[in-house]
C-alpha cells in the first residue's frame, strides 16, 4: 500500500497512552504503538492456543473444532488445561487482544486530534463479548457459563441457552436488540440507496447535491435528517443493537431463571385491567 | 424544565417497572450435558426451598400382615381391594382419607351408616382412581419407575388435585372480530406464551402427531405445518413448566428430534406423554357422566390429568419420595377387567340417577 504524499503530515509522534516513544512508529501503513505490540502478543498467543486446542480435539474440520469452557463444578477457579483451562487462557488472550486494539485506536485518535467515536463503537462490541464470557459467568458463579470457541459449537450453545428460558423471543431486551439490528440495516440501505441515487444521475447530467438528497426525504416522509445526522442515527442504532444484545443475555440467568413469556406477567397483572 | 422533569420521572418509573420483574443474581445451576453445550438447569434457592417445603410427604402408619378375615368377606361391595386383610384395608382407607379428604373424613365418599353404598359420586370416582393408581404402578414403570404413585402424588390433601385441566374454549371475543385461531393470547398451559391454548386436548387426549421435525436437512419429505409446530411447542412449554425444568433437561436443542443427542430423561418423558393420554382416555374422560356439574369444565368435560397433575413444578414428583412401597396393594392390578366392567356399570348407574336428580331439581 503506497503512502500518499500528504499522509505523512498526519503521522506525528506523541499522543500515546503508555510506553512514550518506545513503539511510536509505523510499519508500512500500520501504526504500531505499545498496544499494537500487546495486540500482536495476545492475538498470536490466543491463536496458537486455539490451534493447540484443536490438535488435542478429535477433529481438524474447521466447522467442528471446539474449545469448550470448564465444567460448572470448577466455579470461578482455574480448571485443568485439558478440561477448560485452555478456554480460560484463550479468553484472557481475547480480552487482552480486543482491549489492546481498542486502546491502539484511542492512541491514533489522539494523534489525529479527532473524536473517540471509533474506539467507543468498538468498545461496545468488546463490551458485548466481555458480557458473555466474563460478566455473566461471574454473576452466575462459574466460567462454565461462557460460550465455547468453535464455529458450530458456539451456535449450539446459543440455541441451548435460548431454550433455557423456554422462548427467547419474549426476552424484552432481545426484542429491542433484534429490532435495532433490523433498523440498522434498513437505515444503512436507505442511506446507501440515497447516496448512490444522487451520484448516479441520468447520463450527461451532473451529480446531484445533498440538497437533492434532503429534498427526496422531505418529499417522501416530510423530514430529512441531513448528511451528518444520518451517520449519527446509523451509529446510535448499531451501538444500541450491540448494547441491548449484551443486556438480553446478561439478564438471562443472573436476573431471570424461568421462561421469558412468564416475565410478562407484570404486564398482564397491571391493576389497570387485571 | 417541565420537560426535563417529565423525562426524568418517566425514565425512573420505567426503570422501576423493569427492575421489579427481575430476580437477584443468586440462581444455582446444574449441568446436564457436556461442558460448554449450555445444557443446564437454573433455579433460585428461594424457589427451591419453597418447593421442597411444599413436597414433604406424610408418614405412613406401620404396615399390617395380609391375614384373614379379608375385606371382601367382611364388607359389602368391595370391588377393588377385597383381597386385603381387614386391618390392611382399614389402614389404606385411613391413608386415603388423609391424602384426599383430611377435613371431610370418611363421609366425603361414604354414606353415613352405609359404607357399602355407591350413592355419593366421589366413591365411584375414587374406586376408579384406585384402579388407575394400580394400573399406573403395574404397567407404567417406564415412566414412574419403582417410585410409583399414590393418591397423594396428585391430591396432596386436596379433594381435587390442584393441577387438572379441561378443554379450553379460549377467551371470549365478538363473532369474527378478534379471531385468535386458538392462540395469540397468553396461554397458561404454554407457560404464558401466545401459543395454542388447547394443546392438551390435541396431544394428551387426542393423539395428534407431536413430532414435527423432519428427518432430512431439507424439507423434502416433511409435511408438518407451522401450526402443528406451534401446537407441539405449546405442549413442550407445558411439560417444562409442569416439571420446573427448561427444554435442555431432555433435548440438546441443536437437534431436538435426535434421540442419540437427547438426555435419558427424554425417554421417561416420552412414556409420560403416552401414560397421560392412556389415563385420560381410559380412566378420566369416561368418568364425565359421574361428576356433578360443578366438577366439569366450561365445555362440560371431565377433569383430566397432565404432567403438572403429578409433577407440580418438580421434575420428580415429591422429589422422588417412594410412598407406594408402604402400600403394596396399590402396585398390582386386582383382576382388573372384571372389576373394571363392574365399576363402569356402577358408574353409569350413578350417573343416570344423578342426571335424573339434576333434571328434577332443575324442573326439566
Amino acid at each position: 500500500m503506497a503512502l500518499l504524499s500528504f499522509e505523512r503530515k498526519y503521522r506525528v509522534r506523541g499522543g500515546t497512552l503508555l510506553g512514550g516513544d518506545l513503539f511510536d512508529f509505523w510499519v508500512g501503513p500500520f501504526y504500531v504503538g505499545f498496544f499494537g505490540i500487546t495486540t500482536l502478543f495476545f492475538a498470536g498467543l490466543g491463536t496458537a492456543l486455539i490451534i493447540f486446542g484443536a490438535s488435542q480435539g478429535d477433529t481438524w474440520n474447521l466447522w467442528q473444532i471446539n474449545i469448550a469452557p470448564p465444567d460448572l463444578k470448577y466455579g470461578l477457579a482455574l480448571a485443568p488445561l485439558s478440561d477448560g483451562g485452555l478456554w480460560q487462557i484463550i479468553t484472557i488472550c481475547a480480552v487482552g487482544a480486543f482491549g489492546s486494539w481498542l486502546l491502539r485506536e484511542v492512541e491514533i485518535c489522539r494523534k489525529l486530534g479527532i473524536g473517540f467515536h471509533i474506539p467507543f463503537a468498538f468498545g461496545v462490541a468488546v463490551f458485548a463479548y466481555v458480557t458473555l464470557v466474563v460478566i455473566r459467568p461471574m454473576l452466575m458463579g462459574a466460567w462454565g457459563h461462557g460460550f465455547p470457541y468453535g464455529i458450530l459449537s458456539h451456535l449450539d450453545w446459543v440455541s441451548n441457552v435460548g431454550y433455557q428460558y423456554l422462548h427467547f423471543h419474549y426476552n424484552p431486551a432481545h426484542m429491542l436488540a433484534v429490532t435495532l439490528f433490523f433498523t440498522t440495516t434498513m437505515a444503512l440501505a436507505l442511506h446507501g440507496a440515497l447516496v448512490l441515487s444522487a451520484t448516479n444521475p441520468k447520463k450527461g447530467e451532473a451529480v446531484k447535491t445533498p440538497e437533492h438528497e434532503n429534498a427526496y426525504y422531505r418529499d417522501t416522509i416530510g423530514y430529512s435528517i441531513g448528511t451528518l445526522g444520518i451517520h449519527r442515527v446509523g451509529l446510535i442504532l448499531a451501538l444500541a443493537a450491540g448494547f441491548w444484545s449484551a443486556v438480553c443475555i446478561v439478564i438471562s440467568g443472573p436476573f431471570w431463571t424461568r421462561g421469558w413469556p412468564e416475565w410478562w406477567s407484570w404486564w398482564l397483572n397491571l391493576p389497570l385491567w387485571s | 424544565m417541565i420537560k426535563q422533569w417529565f423525562a426524568k420521572t418517566v425514565s425512573i418509573a420505567l426503570g422501576v417497572v423493569l427492575l421489579a420483574g427481575c430476580e437477584p443474581p443468586t440462581a444455582e445451576s446444574t449441568q446436564n450435558g457436556f461442558r460448554g453445550t449450555g445444557m443446564l438447569q437454573l433455579e433460585q434457592p428461594k424457589v427451591r426451598e419453597a418447593k421442597v417445603a411444599a413436597n414433604q410427604v406424610p408418614a405412613a402408619s406401620p404396615a399390617l400382615p395380609a391375614t384373614p378375615p379379608y375385606a371382601k368377606d367382611v364388607y359389602q361391595n368391595v370391588q377393588v381391594l377385597g383381597d386385603l386383610g381387614v386391618g390392611q384395608f382399614t389402614r389404606l382407607m385411613a391413608a386415603m382419607t388423609q391424602w384426599v379428604a383430611p377435613e371431610e373424613g370418611c363421609n366425603y365418599c361414604h354414606v353415613t351408616g352405609n359404607l357399602a353404598s355407591d350413592d355419593i359420586y366421589t366413591k365411584v370416582v375414587s374406586r376408579r382412581m384406585l384402579q388407575m393408581t394400580q394400573h399406573i404402578n403395574a404397567n407404567w414403570n417406564d415412566h414412574v419407575g419403582e417410585t410409583g404413585v399414590t393418591c397423594y402424588t396428585c391430591h396432596r390433601g386436596n379433594n381435587v388435585p390442584a393441577e387438572i385441566w379441561f378443554e379450553d374454549p379460549g377467551p371470549r371475543s365478538a363473532a369474527k372480530a378478534g379471531w385468535r385461531d386458538n392462540q395469540n393470547t397468553p396461554a397458561p398451559v404454554a407457560a404464558m406464551a401466545s401459543l395454542p391454548y388447547d394443546s392438551l386436548s390435541r396431544y394428551l387426549l387426542g393423539d395428534e402427531e407431536i413430532r414435527v421435525i423432519g428427518n432430512t436437512a431439507l424439507p423434502s419429505t416433511n409435511t408438518s405445518s407451522i401450526k402443528a409446530t406451534e401446537g407441539t411447542y405449546s405442549l413442550m412449554m407445558h411439560m417444562s413448566d409442569a416439571l420446573g425444568v427448561n427444554c435442555t433437561f431432555c433435548h440438546n436443542t441443536r437437534a431436538m428430534a435426535d434421540w442419540t443427542q437427547s438426555t435419558p430423561q427424554r425417554v421417561t418423558a416420552w412414556y409420560g406423554i403416552e401414560m397421560a393420554r392412556d389415563l385420560n382416555v381410559d380412566y378420566l374422560d369416561p368418568l364425565q357422566p359421574v361428576y356433578p356439574e360443578h366438577r366439569l369444565g366450561d365445555l362440560g368435560d371431565a377433569p383430566k390429568a397432565n404432567c403438572a397433575t403429578c409433577h407440580q413444578g418438580v421434575n420428580k414428583p415429591l422429589y422422588g419420595a417412594a410412598m407406594v412401597k408402604d402400600f403394596p396393594s396399590l402396585t398390582v392390578e386386582a383382576s382388573t377387567s372384571a372389576m373394571g366392567q363392574v365399576s363402569s356399570e356402577a358408574a353409569s348407574a350413578v350417573a343416570t340417577s344423578e342426571a335424573v336428580d339434576r333434571q328434577e331439581a332443575e324442573g326439566i
